[in-house]
């Protein structure tokens, strides 16, 4: 079967790539999918972890379960927000572009 | 090395070339579909994990609820993303440096760890248990408040996502 540390460095190498995007993309819409790639590297983490414990115990673990599927609500939550606060934005600003949300600077 | 095996280093694979090419792409309607792909090899990785719940839960939320989100939002704010634009600010070298120094600190921590190399057998039947997670979630005992918090969280953020995003829409007409 396969080890552990497998996953673990998967989600890591995940969880860098989407952290280089949200600093060094330029529109609002790339830095929350690459937000989302960095919450997708934490869901591996932990199914992964949920694996080893029920492992461990013998008998499936629910805590694991219910993190995993916290984290799906909230990252749905946060595209659902983020995604209208862009749409919202770009119709005043006419861009998406966030070195150009410049609006506190009058 | 078994089947299995192959399957994870192929999803992996793919998981993670798709994620470079999300933040590598020039276009973002190109970074929208890498990233629908890069989802998938996640899904596979849960279903190689035998979390084939949450392999189809990630399917329905995120490729089928979320993807399309961004890609709706890709295509009402497009106009800006011209050619000759690039995605990437000008010192993009310096938080890719950042990130695989990053990479390798984790790497080299975690491998720390006494049960790194630890195998992931196969759990015994009926690995989810998903009557048993369905209890837990409105057991008083159990989950029911972080339960709940979530639904109230999830329903406003919804509504508010509706009342920002038709507000202009308002104003405008």
């Amino acid at each position: 079967m396969i080890p552990l540390s497998w996953y673990l460095i998967a989600a890591a190498a995940l969880f860098c790539i989407g952290l280089v995007g949200v600093l060094s993309r330029k529109s609002a819409v790339s830095i929350l999918m690459c937000v989302e790639l960095m919450l997708n590297a934490v869901n591996i983490n932990l199914v992964a972890f949920w694996h080893y414990h029920s492992q461990l115990q013998g008998v499936s673990q629910v805590a694991p379960q219910v993190f995993v599927a916290i984290v799906f609500i909230v990252a749905a939550a946060e595209v659902a927000i983020g995604l209208a606060l862009i749409i919202s934005a770009y119709r005043r600003r006419e861009t998406s572009v966030v070195d150009e949300m410049t609006l506190l600077k009058g | 090395m078994s089947g299995l095996q192959v399957v994870f280093l192929i999803a992996a694979a793919v998981t993670i070339f798709s994620g470079v090419m999300v933040v590598a792409s020039r276009k973002m309607m190109h970074s929208a579909l890498w990233l629908i792909l890069s989802l998938m090899g996640v899904a596979v990785l849960f279903g190689s994990l035998q979390a084939g719940f949450f392999a189809i839960v990630q399917i329905l939320v995120y490729i089928g609820a979320i993807s399309i989100l961004i890609i709706f939002t890709v295509m009402l704010t497009r106009r800006m993303m011209d050619e000759g634009h690039p995605g990437l600010i000008k010192g993009w070298w310096l938080p890719a440096l950042m990130g695989v120094i990053l990479f390798g600190l984790l790497a080299v921590f975690i491998s720390t760890w006494d049960n790194f190399q630890v195998m992931l057998n196969e759990l015994p039947a009926n690995p989810e248990n998903l009557a048993g997670f369905g209890a837990a979630l409105v057991d008083p005992a159990g989950y029911v408040i972080p339960f709940e918090v979530a639904s109230v969280l999830l329903l406003a953020a919804l509504v508010g996502a509706i009342y920002i995003a038709v507000e202009g829409k308002e104003k405008a007409g």
